[in-house]
């Protein structure tokens, strides 16, 4: 399968502004003897939305979290290949992954707040890294919860318990978590799939805000979301050996309205998936 | 079927029986003496606070240390083998610790241990207190009970804290680990905080234990009622003389303030166990609710 | 807020690299506490066996105690002590313990299904030495002397617990409509309980029997002021006797739980405590029985409850 790049009309007026950022260079990846994502090649740019799409069990997850290195959590779980955050490749022996996780974000598919306090919540990470001053982490955490949407709902609970919250709330407040370290990448995995239609339009509208600040990657099996929300979208399908391939990858518009492979096409049209 | 409950009061009748005799005032100084029918607890009850306490202080982060390992770090190979080691620490009867503590434990650990300890923080003032006086030949005192307590209760609060970490969601790890925290960040300040109240109840269950226990403590703490704080000198719990000398208490006014002694035991762990219950119920609580919309 | 990316540059290295030598040191030191833990089982076990070991010669398990300084003798009356005290309790402790689980199961709600499950966990916490005097209480008091009998019931005290805890987690898994089916079917209650229910809870009753066993068999406070110890225990003489004198079995086995009996836990505890060279090097060989017989019993439960949990999977 050959991989389509970008195709001529996108890329040269952005390319000052938004540079690649996260480079996919022949990835695969194996879980033991199971190699669940082939030849994945693909760039993302800086301060795009990028959607990761494809039918259930495709690996769009596991190559989401192969972006942040969580997948190094699962002890089978083996790669091949280059993923580059600008312009270094992160899984070269002497990177710190501490680092790594740093610099890009995750939002998880389901809410998972600590138990802690609203506040402890999303400071919780720059404290991490050493930032220890009252009046600092009251700045960060005062931001986060503003680019997360969420500030003028819990600016007056913030030692409230991050678990009293409704779902929708919860997931801005992991929003807020995870942009209070100031990652250049956020990932987000499915956000609003465990919430309902109001809290996912949300959502999507705090994405078009954190986009401007915040290059965006975002895996979701909701076509409507993907064609909705993102600039670039790349289509996934697992082959005969069940291993995920991607199989187009190009300008939302591109994908949905004129795709080259007939597979996108049956997708987004709904024909099958 | 049996009616637990009948059983609880029925103890508590025949020990109540000894309570209308009034002269038993467990909290004040030490006095002990069959002959003269004279009877008060303080020493049985300094002797058992004493050594669960320090158990608990000496057993608790070793615990603690076991319960993350095998919960978080152990690789799935060593997992179970571990496992069942650590239970089998649990299995070994009372008695055997007790024998395994007098000839081989107390004179080759204990007793050098305590000539130190008494050379060494016993001249510091205050603290000192706890740690005077020579510790006899034999080793025998209150520091060797304490030791070997610590050694039998390690297992239940390992077990039960290991089960609570294993019970928290994955979904706290990886919001951790995705912000960049180290392992190590991840399980001191996000898992533990997490499971507390279920560790906290695996203690107490390790503090009943510890009360309760009766032969091995027996077996090495001296049995002997003399007035010294010190760990280091030999001592006396509850159920250590209620285990020496209910068989062959003679005197009515004797043998009711064994039970004496053995219902302020019972109701002491009684409460425990309660507490113990009532927080690990509450960890069960906490588990999140599903996303509200 | 580019100040915060500049504070966390600013740092540099210096706080990484504490920071990964803090998550070193710290993993490494459970890893060494865990081994630290476990220094004392391999200590104890070793020991036991190596001391133990010199004492176990045929005639340990066959005979009875010779008087000091005869050399010889052994435990035979502790073993059997051991095999008769927790005969009684299993046989004491298991029917009540079945009928308290099966009603608690099935009656969660009704205040005597809750009192039995508070009080089944209180009594799990128990220390062993009040079950004891709970057990003197009810049984050598009224009796007027010390018995097999009473080690029973107090042992049996001890298991209750287990069983019911095992016996009840196994109910509770039975799903409902097998019980209803069975009901709408126009089967008597009775029989449900029988036919549909008793089968699962084997399972359960089977585990709890194999792990309190595991624990009863080597208890020693419960036994002190119970059975409280006898050296002369002499079953082969008592069952001989017995026949000899024409007497039924219920009188024979009347006169071998009626008295005061040894077990190997009691016998350790006596011997290692006296200033007799060749008691103590008894006490060790004691320990070595006992310690095989608990492991074993222990293994035996685990392995049991490993099976139980293959089945479930299906």
């Amino acid at each position: 399968m050959t991989i389509t790049y970008l195709s001529r009309e996108t890329m040269p007026k952005d390319e000052q502004d938004h540079p690649v950022m996260v480079k996919v260079e022949d990835l695969n990846v194996f879980y033991g003897k199971f190699k669940a994502l082939s030849e994945i090649n693909m760039q993302i740019q800086a301060r795009k939305i990028t959607a990761i799409i494809g039918p259930s069990g495709c690996g769009k997850s596991t190559l989401l979290r192969s972006f942040n290195r969580m997948n190094d959590l699962t002890p089978s779980a083996r790669i091949e290949g280059k993923i580059y955050l600008d312009g270094q490749d992160m899984y070269q022996r002497d990177v710190d992954v501490v680092d790594v996780r740093r610099r890009i974000g995750m939002v998880f598919q389901r809410p998972n707040p600590f138990p802690k306090s609203i506040y402890d919540n999303v400071s919780y990470g720059p404290r991490l890294y050493g930032i220890q001053k009252k009046r600092d982490l009251d700045d960060i955490v005062e931001n986060s919860l503003r680019q997360a949407a969420l500030w003028e709902e819990v600016k007056d609970k913030l030692g409230v318990s991050g678990l009293s919250l409704s779902g929708g709330q919860q997931q801005r407040l992991c929003i807020a978590r995870a942009l209070a370290v100031q990652p250049e990448v956020v990932l987000m995995d499915e956000p609003a799939s465990a919430l309902d239609p109001i809290s996912t339009l949300r959502i999507e509208e705090l994405m078009h805000d954190l986009v401007k600040d915040y290059t965006i990657i975002i895996v979701t099996h909701n076509m409507q979301q993907a064609a909705r929300v993102s600039d670039f979208t790349a289509m996934m399908m697992i082959d005969d050996k069940r291993s995920g391939r991607m199989i187009e990858f190009d300008a939302t518009n591109t994908i949905f309205t004129n795709p080259r492979d007939k597979r996108t096409e049956e997708y987004v049209t709904g024909r099958f998936g | 079927m049996l009616s637990i409950g009948w059983m609880l009061w029925n103890q508590s009748s025949e020990a109540r029986a000894a309570f209308g005799l009034g002269f038993l005032k467990p909290t004040l100084q030490a006095s002990w003496d069959p002959v003269l029918d004279h009877f008060q607890a303080w020493p049985f009850i300094y002797g058992t606070l004493l050594t669960s306490l320090v158990a608990i202080l000496l057993a608790v982060p070793i615990s603690l240390g076991i319960a993350v390992f095998l919960a978080e770090l152990c690789p799935s190979w060593l997992r179970t083998p571990l496992n069942w080691l650590v239970e089998l620490l649990a299995a070994i009867p009372s008695v055997i610790y007790g024998l395994w503590g007098i000839f081989i434990f107390l004179p080759r650990v204990i007793t050098p241990l305590g000539n130190v300890l008494a050379e060494t923080i016993g001249k510091v003032p205050l603290i000192g207190v706890l740690f005077t006086g020579p510790i006899p030949a034999s080793g025998a005192s209150r520091l060797a009970a304490s030791v070997i307590l610590t050694v039998m209760i390690i297992p239940t609060i390992a077990a039960v804290s290991r089960d609570v970490l294993e019970a928290i969601p994955n979904s706290q790890r990886e919001a951790a680990l995705a912000l960049g925290a180290t392992k190590w960040e991840t399980i001191w300040q996000v898992l533990l905080p997490y499971g507390i109240s279920g560790i906290l109840g695996a203690v107490i269950l390790g503090l009943g234990r510890a009360l309760g226990e009766t032969m091995a403590v027996t077996m090495v703490i001296g049995n002997s009622i003399e007035g010294s704080l010190s760990l280091l000198r030999p001592g006396y719990t509850m159920s250590s003389v209620i285990a020496n000398e209910f068989a062959e208490a003679v005197s009515k006014l004797h043998t009711q303030s064994l039970i004496e002694i053995g219902l302020v035991l019972f109701i002491l762990t009684l409460l425990l166990n309660m507490m113990a219950r009532f927080l690990v119920w509450r960890v069960a609580r906490k588990t999140p609710q599903d996303a509200r919309a | 807020m580019n100040n915060i990316k500049n504070i966390i540059e600013a740092q540099g290295l210096k706080r990484k690299q504490r920071r990964k030598t803090a998550n070193a040191i710290m993993l490494a030191l459970t890893g060494l506490l865990t081994i630290i833990a476990l220094i004392p089982l391999f200590w104890i076990i070793g020991y036991v066996v190596i001391r133990g070991g010199k004492s176990i010669t045929p005639g340990f398990f066959t005979q009875l105690p010779k008087p000091l300084g005869m050399g010889g003798g052994g435990v035979l009356h502790a073993i059997e002590g051991t095999i008769i005290v927790s005969f009684l309790a299993t046989l004491f402790a298991i029917p009540p313990g079945v009928l308290a689980a099966f009603y608690a199961a099935r009656n969660p709600n009704t205040p005597l299904g809750i009192a039995l499950r508070f009080g089944t966990d209180v009594l799990a916490g128990v220390p062993s030495i009040v079950i004891g005097l709970f057990g003197y209480a009810i049984v050598v008091k009224p009796q007027g002397h010390y018995s097999a009998l009473a080690g029973g019931v107090a042992l049996a005290i001890l298991m209750l617990p287990t069983i019911i805890r095992t016996t009840e987690e196994m109910l509770k898994l039975v799903p409902a409509s097998l019980r209803e089916g069975s009901l709408a079917l126009g089967a008597p209650e009775w029989k449900t309980s029988l036919s549909v229910l008793f089968p699962a809870a084997l399972n359960g009753i089977i585990t709890g029997f194999l792990l309190s066993i595991a624990r009863a068999a080597g208890e020693t406070a419960p036994l002190l002021f119970t059975a409280l110890g006898n050296e002369r225990f002499d079953l082969a003489t008592i069952i001989k006797g017995g026949i000899a004198g024409h007497q039924t079995i219920f009188q024979i086995l009347g006169r071998i739980f009626d008295q005061p009996i040894d077990s190997l836990p009691l016998t350790l505890w006596k011997y290692a405590q006296m200033p007799y060279p060749e008691r103590v090097d008894q006490a060790w060989g004691v320990a070595l029985v006992l310690m095989i017989l608990v492991l074993v019993t222990n293994m035996i439960a685990r392995i049991w409850i490993e099976i139980r949990k293959k089945r479930l999977r299906g």
